[in-house]
């Protein structure tokens, strides 16, 4: 049986610049996989290509590329576009530039339907009703006739979630989802998208730079750094034992709300993300790495230490824990 | 947010070499330039002498036409390759002074507009407003009509009328660069605010100045060759375009090149100028926070 | 007791908002008499979400706004209609968004050297050698500083920002979010260099931050913000092992701690959102407040003053 969402080997290029470098994930029915890294990793892009909403300039190579068992690497532009938006749904880190603000959001969530099923206007708004109210938008009816800029921030992201599940999607690309958001209102975002997979079965492949909303959302986590992923397995196991000396200099940044020591800088890791020209070879966070050494500047292997967990790095188990 | 980090500028300047367009304006505003400048070296006669034994003689390759004059001569004898010359000399002062000229009005006003709001900012509105609504051929007319017409007369007058598109972009960038943090860091600086406004402000600004400050150069000088032809602007003898365009009009249907040639010079010098202006534009983007 | 470092009794701030051409304008309150004191070399953490009016508290402390109401006092000084050169002195900002609180145009030496040449009577050797030794205590190398802020990264313009705050040698530092906009890797550097900084150089910090996390790894006390008001201000341990405020309970109970196997909280908030254009009567968090009981709606709660900070709320009297 096919995962629903399955990336062999993907590689984006702009220019001179390799934003991502060979990466592979799969995304199971009724899961959430996070895709996690700070900026310039190249987890946006990703979600992009895998779409086939590159910006111009960008070039896509992949080995596999498959959706529900089908292959949709050489779909031309008019089947992804059936596919967007039907069974394949994306929502965005800023509602405001998603949503068109010339439109009502009655229009805009009923224009989803009519355009990929054809279904009658007063079919549509029902469906908008009906998913409005699942989202926990009070007074639907209302909020069909009111402009984006009309609603709160948070508001307008369950507006976004509504319009990603008109057509019933089989798979939800949420690109930083509430990052926006205030801390309160992305608690109830989230506490939401995790209803809805449960109820309708939904893959999740959610991209995010918080390592708090991994652990609390995701059933699988990837670390990308520089276009690679560097890590990747269960997210039980990827905080019980991380292995890549990134995913550990990530994990000892982040301070935890009640086991914070005062007096103790937090962890950190120095230096900056660099940029990769394509054609690099080796590990591109060796300059950053504690435990770099001269094997680090070849072609690293894919390792596979544990249940489902690999990680791209050659430091061998028990060292520097 | 990207971590790309290049020197600024770097593929803005790969861009416009590969901008024909960009490359035509520069172009030709570069020769047009280079040619008023050097015009007493360039032009083989002087342009104001008249020798009526030798009036409108065709270009050089036309029948009838001598290698003496290679544009030939217009209805007083004058070299019209001269003529031309120092007819680049009119079009680009009148261009560069009044952009001079309503480059400080209208920033001036826009800026404080912009920058201070409230009250202030009503008044620059209104007389935005205000100017807007005064047709600028009507004004010439006046003028011309009380103070005769100069060469000084048209400066003023395209000067002190040309200037709100450059108050209205100077308005509406100050307006978004006012709320950024480095103006409230120099603030904070103990900066006063005509500090604040010519070293934060002014430079981050400057760009979108300039493009405007091309596309007023285009009009202004339009204007100018309109105002001379309806001889509201230069008074002759001096050699502008436009004037040349109107002094030719009895001789159109015979001697058509007299009009011709200077209407080509006038249509390139603009067209050069807007392409310089695009290519601006294009170059300097339009972000104004980075 | 020595004099604090910063004193706030009472600030008040209202905008008009017009309502167009016939109605009366809108008046919103965006802060509404706050008071605290910070002891020398003490950090205050305030925290809330949007509206609840700390960016407008921050931009009066700063000068850049002027209050309807209130004093500020630095060094028993009063901050308001103080000349702005000698406020420069005692208090400096920085800012979240490290894009945009540098001037693009101007390099990195001559940005950090602005307070001083403003100051018009610090010699240009003086200002060289203050620069150098501002950049060196951020991290900065000599070369960094005839760079252009897009040739640096976000982390290391937060470090210009920082070394341009520090030049003048001020008091208080006010921090906007100053780590908000950062990676998380960089966001530890930053608030390492600035805990050191202020133990090296004995500056106060007011650091306002939406992360609830950083700030109790940065502050000693934590004031929490909702519509306007101070709703809870405790000695930060407390504050985060037992916050007495329901607001301060569903801030904390909404963090996410990296920590798997917990799921997402459910804090009873309901849907309504804070709106600082329309106040509620009473106790203004009532509306969504889970322990919402019969005077919340009709009378704002008093103050109550505990061991280790203030709360204000009908529950705690």
């Amino acid at each position: 049986m096919s995962a629903l969402l399955e990336v062999d080997d993907l590689r984006v290029t702009f220019g001179s610049t390799a934003a991502v470098r060979g990466i592979a994930l799969k995304v199971e029915k009724g899961e959430t996989h996070c895709l996690v890294g700070e900026s310039g990793c190249g987890k946006s892009v990703t979600s992009l290509a895998v779409m086939g909403l590159l910006a111009k300039g960008g070039k896509r190579e992949v080995a596999r590329l498959s959706f529900a068992g089908d292959d949709i690497r050489d779909y031309d532009e008019k089947r992804m576009s059936h596919l967007r938006g039907d069974r394949m749904a994306m929502i965005f880190q800023e509602p405001m530039t998603s949503l068109n603000p010339a439109y009502t959001v009655g229009s805009q969530m009923t224009e989803v339907l009519r355009r990929h099923r054809g279904t009658p206007r007063t079919q549509a708004v029902d469906r908008a009703v009906q998913l409005l109210t699942r989202v926990g938008i009070t007074a639907p009816g209302l909020r069909l006739g009111q402009f984006p800029h009309q609603l709160s921030g948070g508001l307008r992201q369950r507006v976004m979630i509504a319009m990603a599940l008109m057509c019933d999607p089989e798979l939800l690309i949420a690109d930083e989802p509430t990052t926006a958001l205030d801390v309160t209102v992305q608690a109830q975002i989230l506490r939401l998208l995790a209803e809805l997979q449960k109820d309708l079965g939904l893959g999740i492949l959610l991209i995010t730079h918080d390592l708090g909303i991994v652990a609390r959302v995701a059933d699988r986590v990837s670390v990308m750094y520089a276009g690679e992923v560097v890590e990747s397995a269960p997210t039980a196991e990827l905080f019980r034992a991380p292995r890549h000396p990134y995913t550990r200099g990530l994990l000892s940044c982040v301070p935890v709300p009640g086991k914070v020591k005062r007096d103790e800088p937090l962890g950190s890791i120095p230096g900056v993300v660099p940029r990769i020209p394509p054609g690099f070879i080796g590990c591109a966070f060796k300059e950053r790495c504690s435990y770099a050494e001269a094997a680090c500047a070849s072609p690293l292997p894919r390792r596979y230490i544990g249940p489902a967990h690999e990680m791209l790095c050659i430091l061998p188990e028990g060292s520097g824990a | 947010m990207s971590t790309v980090l290049q020197p600024a500028g770097a593929s803005s300047r790969r861009r416009i070499w590969r901008n024909a367009g960009a490359l035509l304006g520069i172009s030709i505003v570069g020769f047009v330039t280079f040619v008023a400048i050097f015009a007493p070296w360039l032009a083989p006669y002087d342009p104001f002498t008249i020798d009526l034994g030798r009036r409108v003689i065709p270009p050089k390759w036309m029948e009838g036409g001598t290698p003496t004059n290679i544009l030939g001569t217009d209805q007083l004898g004058r070299d019209y390759l001269s003529r031309l010359i120092y007819g680049a000399r009119v079009s680009m002062i009148i261009g560069v002074a009044t952009i001079i000229t309503s480059g400080i009005i209208g920033t001036f006003l826009g800026v404080m507009g912009g920058f201070y709001g409230g009250r202030v900012d009503d008044a620059v509105v209104f007389a935005i407003t205000a100017r807007l609504s005064i047709p600028v051929v009507l004004v010439a007319l006046a003028v011309a009509g009380l103070l005769g017409t100069s060469f000084t007369l048209v400066i003023l007058v395209l000067g002190l009328l040309l200037w709100d598109r450059f108050a209205v972009v100077a308005r509406s960038t100050t307006m978004q660069i006012r709320n950024l943090d480095y103006v409230a860091a120099a603030r904070c600086a103990g900066c006063s605010p005509i500090i604040v406004l010519l070293k934060e402000v002014l430079p981050n600004i400057a760009t979108h100045l300039a493009v405007v400050a091309t596309l007023e150069m285009a009009l202004a000088i339009l204007l100018e060759a309109a105002l001379s032809f309806l001889g509201l602007g230069v008074p002759p003898p001096l050699p502008s375009w436009g004037l040349m365009i109107s002094e030719a009009k009895e001789y159109m249907f015979f001697s058509p090149w007299i009009i011709i040639i200077p209407g080509i010079a006038l249509f390139i010098l603009v067209l050069g100028v807007n392409l310089l202006g695009d290519a601006l534009r294009d170059m300097l983007g339009t972000d104004l926070s980075r | 007791m020595s004099t604090p470092a910063i004193e706030v009794w009472g600030l008040r701030r209202e905008f008009r908002a017009s309502q167009g051409l016939f109605a009366p304008p809108r008046r919103v309150v965006a802060v509404d008499d706050v008071s605290f004191s910070v002891p020398a070399g003490s950090v205050l953490g305030v925290v809330g979400e949007s509206g609840c009016g700390k960016t407008t508290l921050a931009r009066m402390i700063l000068g850049l706004l002027e209050p309807s109401g209130g004093e500020v006092l630095v060094d028993g000084k009063r901050l308001v209609g103080m000349d702005r050169l000698a406020r420069a002195r005692l208090i400096q900002p920085v800012f979240q968004d490290p894009f945009s609180s540098l001037n693009p145009r101007r390099r990195v030496r001559d940005i950090i050297a602005m307070p001083l040449v403003a100051q018009g009577n610090v010699t240009t050797s003086e200002i060289g050698r203050r620069v150098a030794e501002s950049l060196e205590r951020v991290g900065l190398s000599t070369e960094q500083g005839t760079r252009f802020p897009s040739q640096l990264s976000g982390g290391q313009r937060q470090r210009v920002a920082i070394a341009r705050a520090l030049v003048l040698r001020p008091r208080i530092v006010v921090c906007d979010e100053p780590t908000s906009a950062l990676d998380v890797s960089v966001q530890a550097q930053i608030l390492n260099l600035l805990a050191e900084l202020r133990r090296d150089l004995g500056l106060t910090y007011i650091f306002i931050s939406h992360n609830l996390a950083v700030v109790e790894h940065v502050a000693s006390e934590v004031a929490v913000m909702y519509l306007g008001r101070i709703v809870e201000k405790r000695e930060s341990e407390a504050l985060f092992r037992d916050p007495r405020h329901p607001y301060t309970r569903a801030l904390l109970g909404s963090v996410l701690t990296p920590e798997p196997g917990l799921g997402v909280p459910d804090v009873g908030l309901g849907d309504i959102m804070p709106d600082p254009a329309n106040i509620p009567p009473g106790c203004r968090f009532h509306p969504r407040c889970p322990a919402c009981f019969a005077p919340c709606a009709a009378t704002g709660p008093r103050i109550t003053s505990l061991e280790d900070g203030l709360v204000e709320c009908h529950l705690a009297g």
